[in-house]
């Protein structure tokens, strides 16, 4: 059998397409992290609290209105976008002329909150969703047996990452939120609302969050604790990317999922490091991150 | 008022009475410290808190004349905030002795800074056998299982139903190395392999890459050498990619009755699995879960019953001794017989391993269970003597 490094190939293509699909999680939240940070210039460090929400509102759902996977991966972006709404509309947004410290203070604190009152409701244990009847079982690739919803995760995120970067880099829509963000005075005064398009775009990053809290279900547990498991590696992610670079965190999310594939093979130990290796490495050589424009 | 002022005058003149006197600062006060936040919230957690209380309140209250405190805190599965605590509470908050210690590397801290202290632990959430090995305390208990009796009972299983190749997905800390060790050992004893094994951080949510190797390895028994969340997710994804239609078998060698209820009957059916405790073991035990149950909202698993019957052997040993005092009370405690709801003539040998019966569990299907949390079959008790290891083999300097 052929290999590298000790590794049958087979093996190595295996470990590649399920970092692939890491990479997929990482791509969406850091996307969503980018969008607020690009727009909004916020460091929203609830995030992870958020995509945790749109898990527990998939679940919610399920178990207490019968509503299924695919209506739920529609509603609870919307539902949970909403909140992110109306947090932006009722906090976050007196806090944009302050210091961007207290930004991530007051994120960093919901997130906090956030979590604490699910695991005293739900446990650290967490809650079971099963994948959707149309994709449970595996397909088998030669290589290996995927089983098929990994295969959708890898599909739904590849388009919705495309989309929302379509959205805001070639859209008219996007072209007055990127205007709105280089000179909120001027656009204002072409008769734009500004502060409606913050809040939606607050609400963009949030339903992105959880999107892929939806996505994750039916692949860990439900618990409260998986948004802060996966949130500081995302943060890793859009740093190694350049803060605010769209294109920069969705290529990055995979490329990191990847690196992180093939150090699962060969040292196991160091899974969780070596994303920070690359960003400290990242940092020195370019600090503005691989697609940064500035620093 | 006077009344009060006249029995205390009375008490200074005629010596006090042993007791009252003995027991320092008039309280004993008893800490429950755990991980409250992390992948053990519910393993341990403040439902350890709350058996700990109830345990107080069916003693009366009150212990050799003292009154009994309970505090908590949460030690983030990290040694060295836990020893924080720990030095903190007997320095200033005047704690006499500490339980729970879920995470081995976190009991091990605390045991061995508890030592030097001459304060009692009493172990009932961490795994490692090192508590009572080449680490052990004449001041420190392990109480509820360790890694030796899950290797027994769990790997024991296996390996007579014919897995006789393993493959370890462990945790990589302390406790996962134990766990590993201890039943790779079993497994050779009997016959048997091991194959390969990976090792993953704490808290990982993503165990395919794992898994997949597992798979590759043509290993029989796929055993998960962690705990909490991170076993939860394990049998999950395990699931998901076909690891039992496959051919391999799943154990689960740290899994208990609060990650069986997070997991769901559905995903964790026909899992094995070892605890010391199962709240419709007897009617004693069943009448103790359901009063748990009002109380919290939940069944208990060992570590809960652990606590409770740790807190109430503690109590108990005090009000033998007539002191808090750590060798007095030490004592005490290696000699009295342990009965109560969770141990049955249960015994603590000389390197502080608590020794009692464990029980080889199968979860059931969803259709076998008549009621939520009625989650197992007991397959098999294995005699304490058999499921914790001969003292004299432990390593322990303290037997001899």
């Amino acid at each position: 059998m052929e290999t590298i490094f000790g590794v049958p190939v087979v093996a190595l293509y295996g470990q590649l397409v399920l970092g692939l699909i890491n990479g997929s999680f990482y791509a969406l939240l850091s996307l969503g992290l980018a969008v607020i940070f690009g727009l909004l210039r916020v460091i929203n460090f609830a995030h992870g609290a958020q995509f945790m929400l749109g898990a527990f509102a998939a679940w919610l759902l399920l178990n207490h209105f019968g509503v299924g996977y695919w209506w739920a991966l529609l509603l609870t972006p919307l539902i949970v976008g909403l909140l992110g709404a109306a947090i932006e509309r009722t906090m976050l947004r007196r806090l944009y002329t302050a210091d961007p410290l207290y930004g991530l203070l007051f994120t960093f604190g919901l997130a906090l909150v956030l979590e604490g009152v699910f695991r005293w409701y739900f446990g650290a244990a967490g809650k079971p969703y099963t994948p959707p009847s149309d994709l449970q079982g595996a397909a088998n690739l030669g290589f290996m047996r995927l089983p098929k919803y990994r295969i959708w995760v890898i599909v739904a995120s590849l388009i919705m990452c495309l989309s929302v970067w379509a959205l805001i880099e070639k859209t008219r829509l996007g072209a007055t939120l990127r205007a709105a963000t280089e000179n909120p005075t001027l656009v204002q005064a072409f008769g734009v609302n500004v502060p409606l398009l913050l809040t939606f775009t607050y609400a963009l990053g949030v339903g992105l969050a959880a999107f892929a809290g939806v996505l994750a279900a039916p692949i860990q547990q439900v618990s409260p604790l998986m948004g802060s498991q996966i949130i500081i590696v995302v943060f890793a992610v859009v740093v190694v990317g350049g803060m605010g670079s769209i294109m920069g965190a969705i290529v990055t999310g995979y490329m990191l999922g990847l690196a992180e594939a093939l150090t699962k093979v060969y040292y196991s130990e160091a899974s969780n490091i070596v994303i920070f290796v690359i960003m400290a490495v990242v940092l020195l050589v370019k600090p503005a991150g691989l697609f940064g424009k500035d620093a | 008022m006077n009344r009060i002022l006249a029995a205390s005058l009375a008490a200074l003149v005629m010596g006090a009475g042993p007791a009252l006197a003995q027991v320092s600062d008039g309280v004993v006060k008893i800490g429950i410290l755990n991980d409250q936040s992390g992948v053990y919230a519910d393993f341990g957690g403040r439902w350890s808190y709350e058996a700990a209380l109830m345990a107080v309140e069916d003693f009366g209250g009150e212990v050799a004349g003292a009154k009994i405190e309970v505090v908590t805190a949460d030690h983030q599965n990290k040694p060295d905030v836990a020893s924080n605590i720990a030095r903190q509470w007997y320095d200033v908050d005047k704690v006499d002795s500490i339980m729970e210690l879920t995470s081995s590397s976190v009991g091990l801290a605390v045991q061995g800074l508890s030592r030097d202290l001459k304060k009692i632990t009493i172990n009932t959430g961490a795994a490692t056998t090192e508590l009572t090995g080449a680490q052990c305390s004449p001041y420190g208990f392990h109480w509820a299982y360790d890694t030796h009796a899950l290797a027994v009972g769990t790997g024991g299983a296996l390996v007579e139903q014919g897995g006789d190749k393993w493959f370890f997905v462990t945790a990589d800390y302390a406790f996962g190395y134990s766990l590993e060790e201890n039943t790779a050992n079993f497994v050779k004893e009997k016959g048997g392999e091991v194959v390969g094994s990976v090792r993953h951080p704490l808290a990982t949510t993503d165990f395919s890459s794992f898994l997949l190797q597992a798979q590759a390895s043509g290993a029989n028994v796929v055993g998960f050498a962690n705990a909490g969340l991170d076993t939860a997710n394990s049998i999950k994804q395990a699931a998901e990619f076909g690891i039992v239609e496959g051919g391999q078998k799943i154990a689960a060698l740290l899994f208990t009755l609060a990650e069986v209820h997070g997991l769901g009957l559905e995903a964790a059916q026909g899992t094995t699995l070892t605890e010391s405790f199962y709240w419709k073991r007897d009617e004693e035990s069943e009448k103790f879960g359901r009063r748990y149950f009002e109380r919290t909202g939940r069944m208990p698993n060992m570590v809960h019953a652990g606590v409770y019957s740790a807190v109430t052997q503690y109590l108990k040993a005090i009000r033998q001794a007539g002191t808090d005092d750590g060798d007095a009370v030490s004592k005490a405690l290696h000699e009295m017989p342990v009965n109560d709801v969770f141990a049955r003539e249960g015994r603590v040998a000389a390197n502080g391993r608590m020794i009692t019966d464990v029980y080889l569990m199968q979860v059931k299907a969803p259709a076998e269970s008549a009621e939520p949390w009625d989650y197992y079959n007991v397959l098999a008790t294995i005699p304490g003597d058999q499921a914790f290891m001969d003292p004299a083999k432990s390593g322990c300097p303290l037997v001899q």
